[in-house]
Order: C-alpha cells, then sequence, then structure tokens
C-alpha cells in the first residue's frame, strides 16, 4: 500500500519531491514504546512502494530538547512488573524481534537515510540513528548509552552498528562510562557525518538529500549495499545476551529506581 | 590560563544568559538546580554549553553530585 502522508500517535511521515521525513513526535521524550514500535512498522512496511520515488528519508524529532530519549522504560517496567519473573524474557524477546526488524529494514532501507538529529539522542534513539546511513547533528546534540546502568545492554542493534562504524575505544567509553558526549566528540570520531547549527539540523539534511537525489538510483543502491553490510548474526546474539541479562532481579529494582528518579542525571548509577 | 574565580564568573554568566535571568542574580555557592529550575534534559544541554564555551569536554560523573556553581566551575577549571 502506497502511503505518501501517514499521521500516527507518535510520529508522522510525508513524501514531497523524492524525500519522505519521518517526524518522532511522542511526549515527553519520543520513547520508543510498543506505540511507537507499531507506528515504525507501519513506516517500514510502506518501503516498498516508496522506494521507485523516493531517494532519501530524513529522521527529525519535533520535541524542542530530545531526538529521542530511547526505549520507553516506563512502559518496559511496568509491562514487566505486570507477570511473573518467569515470564518477562518472552515479553521482553518478542518486543526485541519487532524492533530489530525494523531496524534492520531501515538499515537496508531501498534510499538514503538521514537522521537529522538535536537536543538529547540517547539509548535507542541512538540506535535508530546509527540504523541510518547518515547522522547530521544539530551541535548541543548528546549521545549516550546508558543502558549499563540498568543492569542490561543497548537492545536495538547499538553494539553491533557501533562496531561496524566506529573504533573500540570510543564505544566502550560509551557503555562503560553512560556518559553523554557531545556532538563535537562524536563527529571527531565518526559517529556523525556532518554538523550543523543550532537549529539547523533539519535545513542541513534537507539541503544534503536535495544533493543525494541527483544521482542514479541503482548506482546509490549498489554502494549503499557494498558500504554498509548488516552485522546479522550479532544482532542475533545482541538479542540473546539482552534477554538473559534481563532475568535477572536486579534489573527490575533499577527500572523502578529509574522511573522514580525525578534527578538532573537518571542515566547515571 | 583562565583563574578559578574567571571560571566561576563565566559558568555564572552563560547560566544567567542561557535561562534568562538578569545578570547578577547568580553567586557561586547557589544550588544550581533550585536556582535554575532545570530538568535532565535542560541539565544535558547546559552540559554542552558549558563544553562548547570552555572547549572541553566534561563527564557527566565528573558533574555528577555537584549542586553549586563554584564547585561546578572548580571541576570545569581542572579540565582547562
Amino acid at each position: 500500500m502506497k502511503m505518501r502522508e501517514f499521521t500516527g500517535k507518535t510520529l508522522r511521515w510525508e513524501w514531497l519531491e523524492g524525500v519522505v521525513e519521518l517526524t518522532l513526535d511522542h511526549a515527553p521524550a519520543n520513547e520508543i514504546g510498543t506505540a511507537m514500535l507499531a507506528e515504525l512498522e507501519k513506516f517500514v512496511a510502506s518501503f516498498e512502494s516508496l522506494a521507485p520515488e523516493t531517494s532519501v528519508c530524513i529522521f527529525v524529532s519535533a520535541k524542542k530538547s530530545v531526538f529521542s530519549a530511547g526505549g520507553d522504560l516506563r512502559e518496559l517496567y511496568e509491562t514487566a512488573a505486570a507477570v511473573p519473573a518467569k515470564g518477562r524474557p518472552a515479553g521482553v524477546r518478542a518486543f526485541l524481534e519487532r524492533i530489530h526488524a525494523v531496524m534492520n529494514a531501515i538499515d537496508a532501507a531501498p534510499f538514503v537515510t538521514i537522521a537529522a538529529v538535536h537536543g538529547a539522542c540517547l539509548g535507542g534513539g541512538l540506535e535508530l540513528a546509527l540504523a541510518c546511513d547518515m547522522i547530521i547533528a544539530d551541535k548541543m546534540t548528546r549521545f549516550a548509552f546508558p543502558e549499563l546502568r540498568l543492569g542490561f545492554i543497548p537492545g536495538f542493534g547499538g553494539i553491533p552498528r557501533l562496531k561496524r562504524d566506529l573504533g573500540n575505544a570510543f564505544i566502550r567509553d560509551l557503555l562503560f562510562t553512560g556518559r553523554t558526549v557531545n556532538a563535537a566528540r562524536a563527529q571527531a570520531v565518526g559517529l556523525i557525518a556532518q554538523l550543523a547549527g543550532e537549529g539547523e539540523a533539519l535545513r542541513i539534511a534537507r539541503s544534503t538529500a536535495a544533493q543525494i537525489t541527483k544521482y542514479d538510483a541503482a548506482t546509490r543502491a549498489a554502494a549503499k549495499k557494498f558500504i554498509k553490510p548488516i552485522p546479522y548474526d550479532e544482532l542475533r546474539r545482541e538479542i540473546d545476551l539482552f534477554c538473559e541479562l534481563f532475568t535477572r532481579p536486579t534489573v527490575m529494582a533499577a527500572l523502578k529506581k529509574f522511573v522514580e528518579d525525578s534527578g538532573p542525571m537518571p542515566y547515571l548509577p | 590560563m583562565r583563574t578559578l574565580e574567571q571560571t566561576t564568573q563565566e559558568v555564572l554568566d552563560l547560566a544567567a544568559k542561557h535561562f534568562q535571568l538578569p545578570s547578577g542574580s547568580l553567586a557561586p555557592d547557589d544550588d544550581l538546580f533550585k536556582k535554575l529550575g532545570i530538568d535532565s534534559l535542560q541539565t544535558l544541554e547546559m552540559l554542552s554549553r558549558l563544553e562548547s564555551h570552555f572547549g572541553i569536554e566534561l563527564p557527566d560523573y565528573e558533574v555528577q553530585g555537584v549542586s553549586d556553581f563554584k564547585t561546578l566551575a572548580e571541576r570545569i577549571q581542572s579540565r582547562l
């Protein structure tokens, strides 16, 4: 089904002259839970029909201070707490299988994908950006993988995609400290393709998209396939490891503490 | 090389400008979270502004638990 426009509860997209803009718009911080997942699934299901007339897709956020704060940890905690401990891994695995299918589809999208990010780009939000072909970042953007604070690892494909694209020194710094890094640092290590002035990431992404549309679609697709292999084996192992770690009681305690934390740095232990 | 007093003043000026407070309304010993009333996303933004202004990286865990401008300035000073 061809869907050039869609407006859902958590996101919307619009096609214009060969470029699709997908806008995340889910209060408070574009958390990726079951509602956004379902609409992302709807979006990737439209790829095949959009592909013949689409050169670029831009992912952007409508929220002022955040691209995405990542997975919906409140929903994760409440959903897990509502079932017996023995039944939790199955629910988590089912969610991860679905979000991995979405991320893999975005990673392999039949057009160029650009994440135009600003503000906080954390956890699952960073994993969404990493699935894209390029990240264009507002200079005030901050990136982090705070998952170890909760007793698990990034679960939306973060580590395999970081390993594909970047050096181990930066990956280990991000993972083992959980700290946020600024856009200048992220550009220096190769995470960001282009650095934008404040409030300019979307404009620069549109300008970049206009340039990309000038090239032959088949050549562009061949180049993408050649330079961006998808690490399927590691992505499978990530799901297994996440589910294994999730069974520990410390995880539920950490999630509870996180959802109740109103301090200035809830992403740090 | 800035002195700690200069760094502290620049932190105060930066915070006042960003949060649109009157110049001189913030003091080194003020509790920055109470005085500015900022949430976690605004804290990240402030961290970016400080890093950009001073040309440094300031890991979050080094400012975790810091509540006053003077101590924040000391953490920045140690990275200059």
